[in-house]
Parts: structure tokens; sequence; C-alpha cells
């Protein structure tokens, strides 16, 4: 039987990567009291996951061993389905854990746009950072055939980390076209940093090209992926593969923030609004990384530390500030490169393609004058145990829906838990 | 050396590594289809990340754990397309 736990914290931090760790490192060395939550097995998020520390970059390890020294404590493998003021409710394997915190921090990061396309359902095609994860996790591509077909900066270091696992690479493709590269290209010459690590990165997987402006169209295979069809300039050609890796860039995980109340702004899943201290528009609310705009590492870090400080009450030292303005106006230059709202066009896959994995609803279901409600009601699109966290952006970039709103529970969760919170909330009201 | 211990897959004994999560022993088992879909389509892990629910799997008599989000403990027991 699950049991019910209470815990009361200064602060509360939902999501334990570079910027959760580094808000709760901040703040627990400001003297707060701080709890993490984080749905993995252990804390660092997607960047940072591991299976030992001693294999992450140094700064991980440092902050991860700042965070330890700091005083702040991690709850792992705890789902957080519910924020409603200053109340958290996570939901464990054996317990749920009702937390209230005056001050909430959310580090939700982001997830991977997976755009539907025949085939892509199959076994063995995955994710382009979600074949990374599970390499991360422990899983072998030593020897395997891979192809990767992705957008942005992301598959550059993913390629580089499977060519280093052993695979074998067939296919490396970005969907962004060569010009609008190009002009990003030319624009780094500011952050000679980010260009040598490319270049870093490159390297490790010499022996195969890098295509721009090149899709995969089609995955094929009895019952898992065995082939994969990629078009660039309206050639088209298929490639055996053993694993496929497809997705079109990141999109922000806001559920939580929107769920919370706080102002999002823009299509999709949209970006939570922040004032220059990371503060939402909820009062006892802070986001901080990828909810805010997709930016990478070491701007997530920088704005984990300014809501980390904010929320404990301590002021921000304005080389934190100038450092996150810098970085958000970069992030806004990977968007104009790499973004979906940009040249590159969302082509609608055939109409027998699944576009709603839960449910198996092919696109053919769909009427585009719809909204994303009725396309729930309609066709059970994205009322599966993902809630369209997956369907959702790829129907989103196909036809412009907005999303509809967001209810608790956040994640599935058994009857027995909610029942077992609700018994006892009277305690609490 | 990392070490090993044994699970149970579909009654299957398997020696898997220390410290990896249910979806990496499965899919380093050559066990891709980790649940059937509505309609009866095989489904394996997508994301990695806990968000798509595909790689969704019978652990210790709890249904639909996300392999990807648990590491593998002694003993552990995981039932695949139930």
């Amino acid at each position: 039987m699950s049991r019910l736990r209470d815990v009361s914290v200064d602060v509360v931090v939902i999501g334990g990567g570079p910027a959760g760790i580094a808000a709760a490192t901040r703040g627990s060395e400001a003297g707060k009291r701080v709890l993490v939550l984080d749905e993995a097995p252990h804390l660092g998020g997607q960047i940072w996951r591991h299976l030992s520390r001693e294999t992450l970059p140094a700064k991980a390890r440092s902050w991860l061993d700042r965070f330890d020294r700091s005083g702040a404590e991690g709850l792992t493998e705890a789902s957080v389905v519910d924020l409603q003021d200053a109340r958290v409710l996570a939901v464990r394997w054996n317990e749920e854990v009702r937390v209230r915190a005056p001050h909430v921090i959310i580090a939700t990061g982001a997830r991977e746009l997976l755009l539907p396309f025949p085939g892509w359902t199959l076994p063995n095609v995955m994710g382009v950072g979600g074949l990374q994860a599970l390499v991360k996790s422990g899983a072998s591509v030593a020897g395997k055939r891979v192809a990767l077909a992705g957008a942005g900066p992301l598959v550059l270091p993913v390629a580089a980390a499977l060519a280093q696992a052993g695979a074998r690479l067939v296919v490396v493709a970005d969907r962004t076209s060569a010009s609008r590269v190009l002009r990003f290209a030319a624009s780094l010459a500011g952050r000679p940093g980010d260009l040598w690590q490319g270049v870093r990165y490159r390297a490790q997987f010499a022996g195969t090209r890098y295509r721009w402006g090149t899709r995969v169209i089609a995955a094929a295979g009895e019952s898992r992926v065995q082939e994969a069809t990629f078009s660039a300039g309206g050639r088209t050609w298929t490639e055996p593969v053993d694993l496929l890796g497809a997705a079109a860039g990141l999109v922000p995980n806001t559920e939580l923030a929107r769920l919370a109340g706080c102002e999002v702004r823009g299509g999709g899943g949209g970006v939570v609004m922040v004032d220059a201290l990371q503060k939402s528009s909820r009062a006892g609310v802070w986001c901080a990384g990828e909810p805010t705009g997709v930016g990478g590492v070491d701007l997530a870090l920088v704005e984990g530390e300014i809501a980390g400080l904010d929320a404990a009450g301590q002021p921000v030292p304005p080389r934190l500030l100038k450092a996150r303005d810098a970085g958000r106006a970069y992030a806004r230059r990977l968007d104009l490169a790499f973004g979906l709202d940009g040249l590159d066009a969302v082509d609608l896959p055939p109409p027998e393609t699944i576009v709603c994995r839960c449910e198996d609803v092919p696109c053919s279901a769909f009427d585009k004058s719809w909204t994303m409600r009725q396309a729930k009601l309609y066709t059970r699109a994205g009322m599966g145990p993902c809630q369209g966290r997956v369907c959702g952006a790829a129907l989103h970039a196909m036809f412009g829906w907005p999303p509809d709103s967001v209810r608790a529970p956040l994640v599935p969760t058994p009857v027995a838990s909610l029942i077992s919170t609700l018994e006892s909330s009277d305690a609490t009201t | 050396m990392a070490r090993t211990l044994s699970i149970l897959v579909d009654g299957r004994l398997l020696e898997v590594t220390e410290g990896v999560t249910v979806a990496a022993a499965l899919l380093n088992a050559g066990e891709d289809t980790f649940r059937d879909s509505v309609s009866g389509r095989p489904r394996g892990p997508v994301c990695g990340m806990g968000i798509c629910f595909e790689c969704r799997v019978t652990i210790d008599g709890v249904r639909g754990r996300r392999a990807c989000l648990e590491r593998v403990s002694p003993g552990m027991r995981v039932i695949t397309r139930e």
C-alpha cells in the first residue's frame, strides 16, 4: 500500500537538471531548506544524465558536488502531479509526498519535438535525444547501424557520443537548410568557444557526412525498424538501419507552469513569462531554464542561480543578470536558425500515418479547422498516458493548434494514490 | 568492472549491469517490443526520459511503469506486452 508523507520546506524545486540544481544549491547555501523533486533515478536532468558521476564533464561534477555540500535535499523517482498555490503533490512508486513550500521554482526542462512520419512508431525508432538518453542509461549501440535525423544543436553532440559508444553512423542529417545554418555560423564569431566545441564534436565522427537540409520521411521493418528513407533537395534514398533517432528540435515543458497558472506565451506549449529575477506571473513561483525558452545548459545554470538566490531573498549579482541576458540573446539566434517557425515548413505525413501514439489516431482523422480540444473529443488524440506531450506539439506544428488546458494529475496516477491524498486533505485546508 | 545482477523478464533470467535502467537492460537483451499499442502494433522506448510512455511495462506486479525511469534491482520481475 502506498503511504502519504507531508514535507514542509522553504523552497521546492521541480526538476533536477542544471537549472534546478543551480537554484537549489544557491537557495540552500543562503540558509533555506530546499527540496528538489525529479522523476529520474538520478539528479542531473537529461544533459547530465549518468550512471556514475565520474563519467560526467568537470562542470557537471562540480555543480552536483556543490549541491551535495549545500545540504539541499533531492528526492528522485518522484513525479509531480499537481501544483496549487504553495502545495506540490508528487507520486513515487510506494508513496505520495505532499510538499508545502512558500517558494516554488519550476525547472522542468524541455522535451523533443517528434514529428510523425510513416513507420515512426516501429520499435528502435526513437528521438535524437531519446537515443542518447537510453545510451546514457546503459543501452549499448556498439556495432549497430544508426541514423540520426534531427534539427539544430543537439544532433552534433549526440552523433559524437554515439560514435564514441561504437555505433556505425550511417546517416547524420539535419532538416535545417545549409543557408540558414551559414547565417547562424557567421553570428558565432562572437562565441569562439561554441565553434571549437562544434569542431571537437564533428571530429569524433569525421567518417560520416553531415547532411544539412535533409529529413527522414519513412521508416520500415517487420516488427522493428530495418530501413529508413531520407529526403534532401528532391532526392530520396533508403538506408538499412538498426536504430533511428528522429526529432525536429526541442520544446519547453510548460505543463506544470500552466497548471500553476503562470503566464505562458507563444506557439505550441509556449514559453513561461518571467521577470528579470526569473519570477513568473504567479506570486511565489519562479521559473528557470528551458521552460522560459530553450537556451542550453549554461543559460539554465545562470537562470537557476538567479531564481534560487531571489527565492531565498538574496541579492542577485549583476554579473549573473548580464550572463543571463547574453544567453537569452544567443537563444533567440538559435531559435531563428533552427526553429520550425522559420523557413522550413512542416509537411503533413501520408493520411494513414499514426499521429497520436497512445491512441493510434491516424493523420486522416484530423480536420485542420478544429482546435486541440475538438481533436481530443472527436479522436481521443492526446487522451492517452502521455496526455498529448508527444502529439500535442506535433499537431501544433502541423495545424497550428495551441494546446488544450492542463489538468491534474499531470502524470497518470493510481487511483489509490489520489484517494489517499484526498482522505487526509481536510487536515490541510 | 561493472557488477551484474539478475532480473526476470517474461520468465527469462537476464544477467544485467548494475545501475542501468530497465529500458536499457531490455534493449541490451534484444527485447525491443515493450508493449502493444491499442491497435496491436509493437512499441518500444522513444523519448528515453519519461515523457512518451511508450516503454511502459509491468514491474514487480505494478502495471504501467516507465522502463526508462527505473533502474534494475536484484530479482526484479518485468513483464512486457501485458
